[in-house]
This record gives C-alpha cells, sequence and structure tokens, in this order.
C-alpha cells in the first residue's frame, strides 16, 4: 500500500501541490490525469524523491519513506520513468543500466540481467548502442528495465506516451499489465483521456495543485473532463473547406541522409488545404518539413510555392516566398529562452527602427497576449511558459501573410483545451488561404484535421488519402500494418 | 632520438598533471579556468616552500593543496553561489597570476632544491624504451601513472561512470542517488590538486627555479588541450606530447634559422591552434559520421552540462 499525506510544494508564488493526499493498493494500474501545469509531474517527483516537498509524508507498506532523496525512494522501491527519459546520450545502453547501481561495475552479469528484462517485456535493446541513437520509446524501455531491474515495488510513468511510436505504445501496455498482475503499483501520468480509459483501474483527478475526484474505470469521459477542467470544454467542430489553387508542389524530392533521408516524395498542397503527414517517429516527415522550411538542402528533386521555382534557395528565400515553419521543439528550435514575451514579439516583428520603442513593444505585447489568449505577462521569460502558452507565443509571432505553414507535432504535448485552441488559430490562417502541412504522431488529430493524410514509412510515401475516408484505426493500421511485414 | 623523445616526456610531463586534472574537473562538468593563475601561484608558492624548508615534497603537497582550494573556490561560486563559473575562474586567473608574481618577488632567480633523477634499476636498460620511460624522474614516473590511472578509473569503474553522468546530465544522475554536488566538488578539489603539482613540477623540476614569466600561458595550454583531447585522459596526455614535441622542435630549429630566432619558441602555441581547428573541423567531423570508428577516434563531444549549475 502506497499512501502520501499531505505533499505540499510551492515554486516562489506557485503552488504546485497543495496538500495531496493519495492511496494507492498493490497491484493497481492507477491513473494520475489532470491538464498541463495541474501539478502531476511536481507530485511524482516528490514521491520519487526528486523533488523535496515543502511539507508531507510518504509510506510504503507501512513503513516511512524519507522524503527529497531518490536513493532512499529507489531503496525504498519506487522508482520514476521521467517524461523525457533521463539518460546519457553519449553512454551505451548497457553503462545508461548500470549507472546508478551501488558496489562494482560488473558489465557481463549487467548484460545478461539487461537481456532477460528485454526479452521478457519483448523489449528490443542493443546493450552496445548508444542512448543517443535510441528512440524515445526504446530510452523509455532502457529506463523500464533499468527500474525493474533495481526491484522497485512503485512504478511512476510521467506522460510515457509522447514521442513514442503506436507499436512501442502497445508493448510498454502490456508490459503494465503483466507488472500491476504481478503485485506492482504503476502509477500512469497522463492528460490524455484515451489512454488513461484504456489502461487503468482507478484514476485520481488533479487540478490546481489539488485532488479533485476519484474513479474507478470504466466511468463516462465526460464525467472525467468536467473533473479536469471545471466545465466542459467542445471540440470545434471542421467548417467545409474552400480549396484554391496550387500553394505548394513538390516533385522528386530526395533529402537527408541515413535513418532520416526521404527519397521520391511528390506532393501537391493547394491553399487552403491542410495536410497531415503521418508514419512512425523518424520515417522522413521531419526531413520533408525542414527541406520545405528551407533549413535543409535537397539532393534531387523540385520544389515550387505558387508555381516559383525554390530549387537551391536560401532561407531566407523561403521565408520571403511566404514559407513558416513551427519545429517540435518550441524552446530549442522556436524560442530563445530568457527573452520575455515582448522580445520575442518584438523580434519577429522585424521592425526597421535602430531604436526599440519598449513602450511600444509592451503594448503591442499586451494585446497579443489577449489575442492569443497567453497565461503572462508581456516580460514573463519564454521558458516560465507552459508547453501550450508557449505554443500560442508562437503563434503570435506568425507573420500575417503565409503561404505555406508547416508544423511538426503542433499540440504535443498541450492539454484539450490549449489543443483545440492551436487548431482554432490554425483553421483560421486555412481560411485565408494558408496550405497547412503537420506531421502528428496523434492519430485523431490527423484524421480530425486534415483534408488528406500522407503515410510516410521509411523515407518514402506509402499513402495519400483524403482524411474523409480514414478513420483513427485505420490509419493506425496504414502506418501499423506496413511495419509487420 | 631516444634523448629527445626522453626529454619530451619529461618536459611535458607538467603539463600532463594540469592537463588530465582539467579533464577530471571538467569531466564532472565544472569548468575550472583558473588554470593560467593557479598554476603560477602553486609554481611560486612550491618554490618557496623547497627554498626555505629543503624539502621538495613539502612544496609539492603546499602547491598541491592550493591549487586544490581555488578549484573548490570556483566549484563553491558555481553549485552554492550560483555564479557563472567562467567568469570567476578567468578573474581569478589574473588575480592568482598577479599575487603570484607579488609574492613571489623575493624568490625570483634563487637556486633551490629539485627534484633529482632517479634511473629505475633494470628496467632502464631495455633498450628504446628504457632511456624514454625508465630514466626519468620521479614526477615523470608520476605523470605516466596518473594517465593510466585516470583512463582505467574512466573506462572501469563506478566512480567513473558516475563522475561522467554528473557532467553529462546532472538531472539523471540526481534521479539515480547521486550526488551531483559531492562529485563536483570532489572533481574540482582532485584535478586542482593536480594543478598545483603541475605547478610545482614546473619550479622544482622542469624550468629550475621561480621566475613570474616561466610559466605564463601553460595554463591556457592545459585548457585547449582538454578540449583537443576530447575530455579524454590517454588523448589528453598525447596532445601534451605533441605540444612538447613542438617546443622542442622549435628549440632545434633555432640555430637554423636565426633571423627569426625569437619568434620559434612561441610557434606552438599557434601550432596547437591549427591542430584545434583541423581537429573540429567539418570535414574531419563527417569523416566521423561516415566511419563510426574512425569518429569515435577523432570527435568527442564536450561534457554536456559542462560550466552550468544544476539546480533542481
Amino acid at each position: 500500500m502506497l499512501e502520501l499525506r499531505g505533499i505540499t510544494k510551492r515554486f516562489g508564488p506557485v503552488v504546485a501541490n497543495d496538500g495531496i493526499d493519495l492511496d494507492v493498493p498493490p497491484g493497481s494500474l492507477h491513473a494520475v490525469l489532470g491538464e498541463n501545469g495541474a501539478g502531476k509531474s511536481t507530485l511524482m517527483k516528490i514521491l520519487s524523491g526528486f523533488l523535496p516537498p515543502d511539507a508531507g509524508r510518504i509510506r510504503l507498506d507501512g513503513h516511512e519513506v524519507p522524503t527529497g532523496s531518490p536513493r532512499a525512494a529507489l531503496r525504498a522501491g519506487i522508482g520514476m520513468l521521467h517524461q523525457d527519459p533521463l539518460v546519457c546520450l553519449p553512454f551505451t545502453a548497457l553503462d545508461n543500466f548500470i549507472l546508478g547501481r551501488e558496489g562494482k561495475i560488473d558489465r557481463a552479469a549487467a548484460r545478461g540481467e539487461l537481456r532477460e528484462v528485454c526479452a521478457r517485456f519483448d523489449f528490443d535493446i542493443d546493450p552496445d548502442a548508444r542512448a543517443r541513437s535510441l528512440s524515445v520509446g526504446e530510452r523509455q524501455q532502457l529506463e523500464i528495465a533499468r527500474l525493474l531491474s533495481l526491484g522497485v515495488k512503485v512504478l511512476i510513468l510521467d506522460e510515457p506516451t509522447s514521442g513514442i511510436s503506436s507499436e512501442q505504445r502497445t508493448k510498454l501496455f502490456s508490459a503494465l499489465r503483466t507488472l500491476a498482475g504481478e503485485g506492482l503499483i504503476v502509477l500512469f501520468v497522463s492528460h490524455k483521456l484515451e489512454e488513461v480509459e484504456e489502461l487503468c483501474d482507478t484514476v485520481t483527478v488533479i487540478r490546481a495543485g489539488r485532488v479533485v475526484g476519484e474513479r474507478a474505470l470504466p466511468c463516462p469521459a465526460d464525467e472525467l473532463v468536467e473533473l479536469m477542467f471545471g466545465d466542459l470544454v467542445v471540440s470545434s467542430a471542421r467548417p467545409p473547406v474552400e480549396i484554391g489553387a496550387p500553394a505548394l508542389r513538390v516533385s522528386g524530392l530526395a533529402a537527408g541522409t541515413g535513418r532520416q533521408a526521404v527519397t521520391g516524395v511528390d506532393l501537391e498542397v493547394r491553399a487552403g488545404e491542410v495536410v497531415g503527414l503521418a508514419g512512425l517517429e523518424g520515417s522522413g516527415q521531419r526531413t520533408l518539413l525542414r527541406v520545405l522550411a528551407g533549413l535543409e538542402p535537397a539532393r534531387a528533386g523540385h520544389v515550387e510555392i505558387d508555381g516559383r521555382s525554390l530549387d537551391g534557395s536560401s532561407y531566407e528565400g523561403f521565408v520571403a516566398a511566404g514559407v513558416h515553419y513551427l519545429p517540435a521543439g518550441r524552446l530549442e528550435e522556436g524560442l530563445v529562452p530568457g527573452l520575455t514575451i515582448a522580445e520575442h514579439l518584438t523580434l519577429a516583428a522585424r521592425l526597421s527602427d535602430w531604436v526599440v520603442d519598449w513602450d511600444a513593444a509592451r503594448s503591442r505585447a499586451e494585446e497579443a497576449i489577449e489575442h492569443f489568449r497567453i497565461k503572462g505577462g508581456p516580460d514573463t521569460p519564454a521558458d516560465a511558459l507552459s508547453g501550450g502558452n508557449q505554443q500560442r507565443l508562437l503563434l503570435a509571432m506568425m507573420p500575417e501573410d503565409l503561404r505555406v505553414l508547416l508544423m511538426e507535432h503542433p499540440t504535443r504535448g498541450l492539454d484539450i483545451e490549449s489543443a483545440d485552441y492551436v487548431w482554432t488559430r490554425l483553421l483560421a490562417r486555412r481560411d485565408s488561404g494558408t496550405a497547412i502541412v503537420f506531421s502528428s504522431a496523434d492519430l485523431d488529430e490527423l484524421v480530425g484535421y486534415a483534408d488528406r493524410v500522407v503515410v510516410f514509412f521509411s523515407g518514402k510515401v506509402l499513402a495519400d488519402l483524403p482524411a474523409a475516408e480514414l478513420t483513427a484505426d485505420r490509419l493506425g493500421t496504414l502506418i501499423g500494418g506496413k511495419v509487420a511485414s | 632520438m631516444e634523448a629527445t623523445i626522453a626529454s619530451i616526456v619529461a618536459a611535458a610531463a607538467p603539463l600532463v598533471f594540469a592537463a588530465v586534472g582539467e579533464t577530471i574537473t571538467e569531466k564532472a562538468g565544472v569548468v575550472n579556468l583558473s588554470l593560467d593563475g593557479s598554476i603560477a601561484l602553486s609554481a611560486m608558492a612550491a618554490f618557496a616552500v623547497a627554498f626555505l624548508t629543503g624539502s621538495v615534497v613539502l612544496g609539492f603537497a603546499v602547491g598541491a593543496l592550493l591549487s586544490a582550494l581555488v578549484a573548490v573556490l570556483v566549484a563553491f561560486s558555481g553549485i552554492r553561489l550560483r555564479l557563472n563559473q567562467v567568469a570567476v575562474g578567468f578573474v581569478l586567473t589574473l588575480f592568482l597570476a598577479a599575487l603570484a608574481q607579488f609574492l613571489g618577488n623575493p624568490f625570483v632567480r634563487q637556486p633551490g632544491p629539485s627534484v633529482r633523477p632517479m634511473a629505475v634499476p633494470v628496467l632502464s636498460d631495455l633498450p628504446f624504451v628504457g632511456k624514454i620511460l625508465f630514466d626519468q624522474n620521479v614526477s615523470v614516473y608520476a605523470s605516466l601513472v596518473l594517465i593510466v590511472v585516470v583512463a582505467w578509473v574512466f573506462r572501469r569503474t563506478r566512480i567513473g561512470l558516475e563522475l561522467a553522468s554528473v557532467g553529462e546530465r546532472p538531472e539523471a544522475a540526481h534521479a539515480r542517488g547521486i550526488s551531483v554536488s559531492r562529485y563536483r566538488f570532489g572533481a574540482a578539489a582532485v584535478g586542482g590538486a593536480l594543478v598545483g603539482i603541475a605547478g610545482a613540477a614546473f619550479s622544482l623540476d622542469v624550468k629550475l627555479g621561480w621566475s613570474d614569466t616561466q610559466v605564463m600561458g601553460f595554463g591556457w595550454i592545459a585548457l585547449a588541450i582538454v578540449i583537443f583531447g576530447g575530455w579524454r585522459p590517454i588523448w589528453v596526455a598525447l596532445g601534451c606530447y605533441l605540444f612538447g614535441a613542438l617546443q622542442v622542435l622549435a628549440l632545434k630549429l633555432q640555430p637554423v634559422f636565426p633571423g627569426v630566432a625569437q619568434i620559434l619558441p612561441s610557434l606552438p602555441f599557434p601550432l596547437m591552434i591549427f591542430t584545434l581547428v583541423v581537429v573540429n573541423s567539418d570535414r574531419l567531423q563527417r569523416l566521423g559520421e561516415r566511419f563510426p570508428f574512425l569518429g569515435r577516434l577523432l570527435v568527442s563531444d564536450a561534457p554536456a552540462a559542462l560550466g552550468t549549475n544544476f539546480e533542481i
């Protein structure tokens, strides 16, 4: 039995956890559900000793677990898989597996143990591969294998399904079911309702740092949504599309090297059309987007915007042609950590003045903040914003006139409300004649928002289908069906 | 030939101590930029202590202690005070060099004690390697042992693995129950002590005696060699020997080109920069991508968390 009592944690003026109590019996698949910034991750980091709480106690099987020490938590049998798996990238998988063990290093024995755990759960990890070359899903499997080999009794998983393939997700879920069957406590942290419903037996919903409800599953979805948000959010319906002339035309495109390569891509996107790129992570979608954004050169083939060839053009050439790219790494590639909202908007405005009029900049920022409903002030640094608000800032920074908008995982890691909002803004762009091309790992998003879905497999276009003929299930089999063969 | 190589190995010993020491410190993510000043201070203090007490060992001990304290101060400013390690190290370099000059005034160009040569019996009679490796003095032997020991610790031991994790991804180390700050303080202290030994080896072994210009620049070269060697002890040591060889070469060329004799001693510095440029060139990096074996040999990334302060 795991018991948390009165867990409280403040970050400056923000109360992330406000007296949280939680009881989980052994053998449970227990979900911790809540929107972004509800305090789920903080609570789990406290439970695993990663963060010290300001107040509160943890007991496991009647024994007090000292707080604020990862080692004490691990010794008591509490282990956590972080959202971004905490492995050292230049290390081999084996060294990551060993890292943190007490006593002498025995690589030969550890190799055997790693093989054993991997075989048991059908994980496929080469012990000698560098962690850098592993996909997010594989890094996750490695971390789970490590925690299991340490004999954890409580396994915490923080948003484990963002960034992994559907095949890896299936493996993960079946492993978690097996483990819970053996009496382990599995704590599954997520903001995705469907997953929680699919996997878990019980759920605790957290909102604004407090427990707002506990339910046994299955339980009506709208009841959970209401617990998460306080009031019900309705997904925007899709208005009919008016499609114009071809805005983007790609023919015989080849680019990238190694696993990231794409070859023989033909694609036409018309003004006002939304095209979704589907496929397993790293099947070429990212390379295609980067080539279309002018960030990577093409080895062969042609790219045209509005009938004008952009072959061999510089990034500036693509920008001048009306192309805009929003990468998946919002903070890493899209924003400048440390710069404020006002500074970002000023940079994006490309003013020609020598001297920046900060009063004007700040009032422009306030307008944008209100218009795009960003939670923050003109002087809030970008890295202090939540994922959803970073995406809103990126939307606010987009130039007025766009021909082609390229997006990578537009709503990855966002809660339902933010994701819905992002799409409202994107669809408004489409209505004004912008062609949108986006990649996503979320099948519902692809089917729900795209007019056409292009499926990628190992660097090639496998299928190009109207979304109206697709369901998420069928798309899933399309992506996964070819994997098996 | 043997004599030349033996003199390179001997002359490079202080550089090996400094560069391998800084490798240990940086491997944990702490960057100690105070090397040049630390070496000067330790060289002066080691000589002064040996001069006053007649004990070379005591000189080395004081030199090691002083630089270890400086390194711990740099680590403390980052870990506890959340200051920028680069800025603190840089300012300390200037301050310590001036301090060494000021305090060392009475000892300038005084004759004093030094490390005595000590051939290893039997082994020194081996052909070729005997002269190079076993007909030296204790500080040179120590520098050779140091390379092997540090390489072994990095590769084979739990401490080596945990040290690297702390410099690479402190969150990952912390999540596994490894104390990030303990490793960082420890690596700074050990690395700093080695930097101090480097200073002592300069004034008590290589360039006997103290003058404020004799160690100038070597700290910076050691810092560059750490990068050149890709934070791998054996490669770092090879970099030190390359620099030593360039120095000997410059010395030998002096009579050949009498017109530019004054410039030659400073030639190893730009040559070292040139080597760094080649090693880090795009072309070589791409070659490494194509041939992974070659890539691992030539290209090695800095510890990802180098110079950053870890906060949870």
